[in-house]
């Protein structure tokens, strides 16, 4: 069994290095849809590759949170990037694949990547 | 519909973080001997008055102004009962409310638990600030996760920092292995 021990050397080894990290103007929100129809649509695996990216990157001027239904089922999942002083931009039918190529192109590059948002898959 | 059991566990556990809880248990227990999948989830959260609870099983009752219908309730009763299994929903305003679920290991339409794993650690790292205890149970074994120790021995250092989000998904993994010797349920 895995015990709490590790966690006292984790405090240790963390300890003073932790800033407070404030939920400032100048933070990119990053949210997905975790209703019933974002989570049966596959919203699970999505919020936690992006989580986990983030994390793994560092990219601590990104918040990576959740919500609940947004009104558009049929376009689960769902991730809004909200930056500030940008308008929002609504992803549509996300996967962690898709996930990734958006924190890569959008959140780090600044490229929309269009092809996923909301207005380009409903121009049918 | 859901695909596993874990996703109408976060699907509902969901519900209980909307219903302001702070602190929300979740237990799976499998009794092999018996041919039972028990889950429940219990939280502190505002509760449900009588109407309500009344109509929480009805596709057609939500609370939600988005849209007209709430099925994350109906898919887990469905779920349990499509195996012969049993569902039920326990609540008081203003003090919480749990849901028991029960399941026929065994039959043919159970879905699979699916990734439970998963499920507990999108809710600890997505809800800080509710505390979390899930217990998981496999016969006579079990272990427990509970993040108010946690957080009392990592003394103010958050659970969402990569050192301590990868700790939990490790302390899950292994723990479950050992508790259930690897099998799929």
């Amino acid at each position: 069994m895995k015990s709490l021990e590790e966690l006292k050397a984790i405090r240790e080894k963390m300890q003073g290095k932790i800033g407070y990290r404030s939920e400032d103007e100048s933070q990119t929100r990053v949210i997905v849809g975790m209703a019933t129809c974002g989570i049966a649509s596959g919203a699970r695996p999505v919020l936690n590759t992006l989580s986990d990216e983030v994390q793994k990157k560092g990219l601590t001027n990104i918040v990576v949170t959740q919500t609940g239904c947004i009104g558009l089922c049929q376009f689960e999942p769902i991730v809004e990037v909200l930056e500030p002083g940008k308008e929002k931009v609504t992803y549509v039918k996300m996967n962690p694949e898709k996930a990734l190529e958006m924190l890569e192109q959008h959140l780090i590059r600044g490229h929309v990547l269009t092809k996923y948002t909301l207005n380009e898959t409903t121009k049918l | 519909m859901m695909t596993e059991i874990s996703l109408n566990i976060l699907d509902v556990a969901e519900n209980s973080t909307h219903a302001k809880a702070s602190f929300v248990e979740i237990t799976v227990c499998a009794d092999t001997k018996a041919d039972r999948l028990y889950v429940t989830i219990r939280d502190d959260g505002c509760g449900m008055n009588e109407e309500q609870l009344a109509h929480v099983e009805d596709p057609f009752f939500t609370t939600r102004t988005t849209r007209k219908v709430g099925l994350g309730v109906p898919f887990f009763k469905q779920a349990a009962l499509s195996t012969g299994g049993s569902f039920h929903i326990d609540s008081k305003v203003n003090e919480g409310t749990v849901v028991y679920a029960e399941f026929v290991l065994d039959h043919i339409d159970r879905m699979p638990l699916g990734d439970i794993n998963s499920t507990i650690y999108t809710l600890i790292q997505c809800h800080g600030d509710i505390d979390f205890r899930y217990v998981y149970r496999y016969d006579e074994r079990e272990f427990i996760l509970d993040t108010r120790q946690m957080k009392e021995i990592l003394g103010g250092i958050p659970l969402d920092i990569p050192e301590v989000s990868e700790y939990i998904r490790e302390y899950l993994s292994e723990n479950k292995r050992e508790v259930d010797g690897g099998v799929i349920l």
